[in-house]
This record gives C-alpha cells, sequence and structure tokens, in this order.
C-alpha cells in the first residue's frame, strides 16, 4: 500500500503495517510534527483569544454597570443574583446549541453565551467588592464634603478594585474553558483542534492544543494580575 | 417569519426527545424516549459515580487538613488550577495518554470533580469559629469527635455547595464523553449528521434540565442540611449588614 493511498483513506492517522510505524501513524508525541504544522494552531489560537477578550470585556462593561446600579438599589442584588447563576448552570455546549435557532452558526452566538457566562462571576465581586469597602472609610469621605457620586467614583470603586479584577481573573479562565467548546456554534476557537477521535487520539496534536489552551488562560489571567497591580499601586507599596 | 423557524426548531427539537424518527441518513431510527432515556441514564450515571468517587477521595483529606490547619496553600492551588486547566483539555489528555472507555471517561470527571470539593470542604472547616473547637476540647471531646461532630455539622452546608458546584460541571462535561468512546447525552450532539439539528438541540435541551434539576435539588439539600444555629446566626448577619451606616446615612455639610 503506498503512504500516498495512506493517506488518503485515513487522513494521515491511518496505521501502515507494512513498514515501520512512524511517530505519527503512531499517535505519538512527535516534536518534528508539531515543529512542522504548528500553523494549524495559530488561527484557532486568534480566534480563542478574540473570543474570550471581547465577551470578557462585554460582559465586564454589562455586570459592572449591573453592579453598581445594585449597589445603590439593594433589592436588585438577589434578582439578578438568581437570573445570572441559573444562566451560569447551563452547561455551554447546550447553551450554544439552544441560542443557534436564534442567532445563527458563528461569532455572534458564541459571544453571547460566553458574554452571559461571565455575568454571575464579575456580578457577584463587584457587589461583594463595593459592600466590603469601610463604612468609615465611605463616612469619612462624606465627611470631607463629597456627593454621593464622587464617594462611589474617587473612594468606594478604587477600593473596590482588587476584588472587582479577582472576579474578571475568574471570569478569564472561566471564559478560556469554555471557548474551547464555541466550535459547536460555528466559532472555531481551540477546541476545532480537539473535536474529532482523530485528533483526540493524537498525542501531539492534544498535547499542543491542550497546552495552548491552558497556557492562554495563564497568560490572560497574568495579563489581568498587570492591569490590577497598575491600578492599587497603594496594595503594591504595602505588600513590599 | 424568522420567529416562525425558530419555534419550528425548537418544535422539531422537543419532537425528537418524544418520538423516534427515521435518521438523516434515512438508515436507522433516532431520537424518541427509550434513545433519551438510555442515553440520559448512561450520562447521569457516570457523572453520579464520578461525584461519589471524588467525595469519597476529597473529603476526609480535606477535612483532616482543615482540621489540623495545614495545607492552606495546597487547597487554593488545587482549586486555581482546577479552574485554569479547561475539561476539554483534561478529557483530551484522557483520550490521548489513557485511551477512551467508561473507565477513563469517570477517571476524568472525577479529576474535575475533586477541586472544589477539596476546596469547600478545606474553607468549610476552617470557617469554624476556633473557640467553638477550643470549646469542644476543654469538655472532653477526641480530635476525630472533634471533627465529626462540631467541624463536620457546621461545615456541610460549604462542603454541599462545593458538591453541588461538581456535580454542574461533571453533567456538563459528560456531553464530551462521546469523544472518548462512552455513549451519553453528548452522543446526538456530536453526531450531528446522524442526528440532525433537531437531535442536537433536543439533547442539549435535556442536559439542559438535568443540569437545572441537580442544581435545584443540591441547593434544597444545602439548606437541610445547614444547622438551624448556622440559620439563625445567618438572618442575625443579614439584618446587621441592612443596618449599615453607609447606605441610610446622609452627612449635609452646612
Amino acid at each position: 500500500m503506498s503512504i500516498d493511498l495512506v493517506i488518503a483513506q485515513g487522513g494521515g492517522f491511518l496505521t501502515d503495517r507494512t513498514g515501520p510505524r512512524t511517530c505519527v501513524q503512531n499517535d505519538g508525541f512527535c516534536p518534528d510534527w508539531i515543529f512542522d504544522n504548528f500553523d494549524l494552531f495559530v488561527d484557532p489560537t486568534i480566534e480563542h483569544v478574540y473570543l474570550t477578550v471581547v465577551s470578557v470585556g462585554l460582559g465586564f462593561a454589562i455586570a459592572f454597570s449591573l453592579g453598581l446600579l445594585a449597589h445603590r438599589r439593594r433589592w436588585l442584588i438577589s434578582p439578578l443574583t438568581w437570573v445570572t447563576s441559573a444562566i451560569y448552570t447551563i452547561p455551554s455546549i447546550s447553551m450554544f446549541l439552544l441560542l443557534l435557532p436564534l442567532t445563527g452558526r458563528g461569532n455572534v452566538t458564541a459571544l453571547v453565551a460566553l458574554t452571559l457566562y461571565t455575568q454571575i462571576i464579575i456580578f457577584r465581586n463587584v457587589v461583594n467588592g463595593l459592600a466590603n469597602v469601610s463604612a468609615d472609610i465611605v463616612d469619612a469621605a462624606a465627611g470631607m464634603g463629597m456627593t454621593p457620586n464622587e464617594r462611589l467614583f474617587r473612594v468606594e470603586i478604587p477600593l473596590a478594585v482588587p476584588e472587582i479584577l479577582a472576579g474578571v481573573r475568574i471570569a478569564v479562565a472561566t471564559t478560556v474553558g469554555l471557548a474551547a467548546l464555541a466550535f459547536l456554534a460555528g466559532a472555531g476557537g481551540l477546541g476545532t483542534r480537539m473535536s474529532t477521535p482523530a485528533q483526540l487520539t493524537f498525542k501531539s496534536n492534544v498535547v499542543v492544543a491542550g497546552g495552548l489552551v491552558t497556557l492562554l488562560a495563564a497568560v490572560l489571567d497574568l495579563f489581568v494580575l498587570g492591569i490590577q497591580r497598575r491600578l492599587t499601586p497603594w496594595r503594591r507599596a504595602v505588600s513590599t | 417569519m424568522m420567529i416562525m423557524s425558530f419555534l419550528g426548531t425548537f418544535g422539531d427539537a422537543v419532537g425528537f426527545i418524544f418520538e423516534s424518527k427515521e435518521s438523516r441518513a434515512g438508515t436507522v431510527e433516532v431520537g424518541g424516549l427509550s434513545e433519551i432515556g438510555d442515553l440520559a441514564w448512561n450520562h447521569v450515571r457516570v457523572s453520579f459515580l464520578a461525584v461519589l468517587i471524588a467525595i469519597a477521595l476529597a473529603t476526609p483529606v480535606a477535612l483532616w487538613l482543615g482540621h489540623v490547619g495545614k495545607g492552606e496553600f495546597a487547597a487554593i492551588s488545587v482549586a486555581n488550577i482546577g479552574r485554569a486547566v479547561p475539561p476539554l483539555a483534561i478529557i483530551a489528555f484522557f483520550i490521548a495518554f489513557l485511551g477512551t472507555g467508561f473507565t477513563n471517561v469517570c477517571f476524568a470527571l472525577i479529576l474535575l470533580a475533586i477541586p472544589p470539593i477539596l476546596t469547600n470542604t478545606y474553607v468549610g472547616v476552617r470557617q469554624v469559629d476556633r473557640e467553638l473547637v477550643d470549646a469542644a476540647r476543654g469538655q472532653g471531646l477526641s480530635e476525630l469527635e472533634i471533627v465529626r461532630r462540631i467541624e463536620l455539622p457546621l461545615a456541610l452546608p460549604t462542603i454541599f455547595g462545593g458538591i453541588r458546584l461538581s456535580s454542574v460541571n461533571v453533567l456538563a462535561t459528560a456531553i464530551i464523553a462521546p469523544l472518548a468512546g462512552y455513549s451519553t447525552l453528548g452522543t446526538p450532539i456530536f453526531a450531528g449528521q446522524v442526528y440532525g439539528l433537531s437531535g442536537q438541540i433536543g439533547a442539549a435541551m435535556v442536559v439542559a434540565f438535568i443540569t437545572l434539576t441537580a442544581d435545584t435539588g443540591f441547593a434544597g439539600v444545602q439548606r437541610l442540611v445547614t444547622p438551624k444555629g448556622l440559620k439563625l446566626a445567618e438572618g442575625g448577619r443579614r439584618s446587621s449588614r441592612r443596618l449599615r451606616p453607609t447606605s441610610t446615612r446622609r452627612v449635609q455639610l452646612p
């Protein structure tokens, strides 16, 4: 059986019984294959970053606004928490598929679902972060003649930044994981490299795709941590 | 027009759950309550087993670590790593390096279920008032009795919070199991060319229903296992929070 025929039949994954089996035919871990085929992973990685950044950014804008609103109108906290956590309970794969008839295959469906999933995480941390600001400090700000809005933007929000951004970090890690399933919504991402049995049994492929997803979560997490350190220089001064 | 078309899709999906029909190629019968029931049973069975084993492995370790107050760094690291490694990546690594089938799927799901249970149990025990533990020790309770009769009951709501989160995660991840050669409700979703869009959406609906039911059920259990004293304390704390001066008092300057 010629090599061409083997490739034509098995897409490169079929084992050739006639000669000594190569690393790729063994589904092994082959640095050469990874080096030669790395461009297979570039576009999925870019799509993955795009899905994560856009949906966490959008999710932050919505959840932060809702959090500020609920901070002023506290009766809103429990219904908003209930709705967002019910959404979070629905498996992401179900959500992608249930949205398909409404928003069609592609980025929109994936972005809507991923944005919805960030809500509970960021909303909860915004509300808790603002509630945990010391009452004495807020009183002192009021005593200095600050209006409620000034207090919110110049005292409460800055002091709540660490807890709010802790929420964003969890949201980033979660979204990277969920975006790995966005291929079901037709939105690409690194999940496309882990979506068929042939891809999943091929060790080289799994190591690169799974490794990139995990690495992406870590890198984006460090990025948000960097933002946090820039926004709260007083904490850095204390901790070092 | 558009509204009709998506109602039609959802209608077809509901139809798929209750009545079998010809597959897209017209070669086999797919869908219907008996097939969906079998798949749902497979799905729940592997998830239940995985969570049960995760509880058996994680809670004793975390209870003891929490009791002696060691391993805080480890408990938090496990939580962070558990969150950072995506479920699909865990499943993919298991398939590539350990193979497919029920046992391997179950192992991957156990690995996924352990972090929330471990962390919540640890945190739950650490939250218990140390003075209470000292009082129990003063009354002559042994260390094991303190864990069993003081720390465990007071930590139960938090522990069940972890079990609840794990169960939801595991039920959601079991959808990927067909890629590892074990048939679950993910089968219609990943074999879209056989089951069609209505099959995919129908299965998605059933999984969402199971997950929401499990979550609601565990929330109920969580309330049931909360000791009366804790509920009272919680009520007290909540009312005192409402009295926080920041939201009510307005200082006017002359």
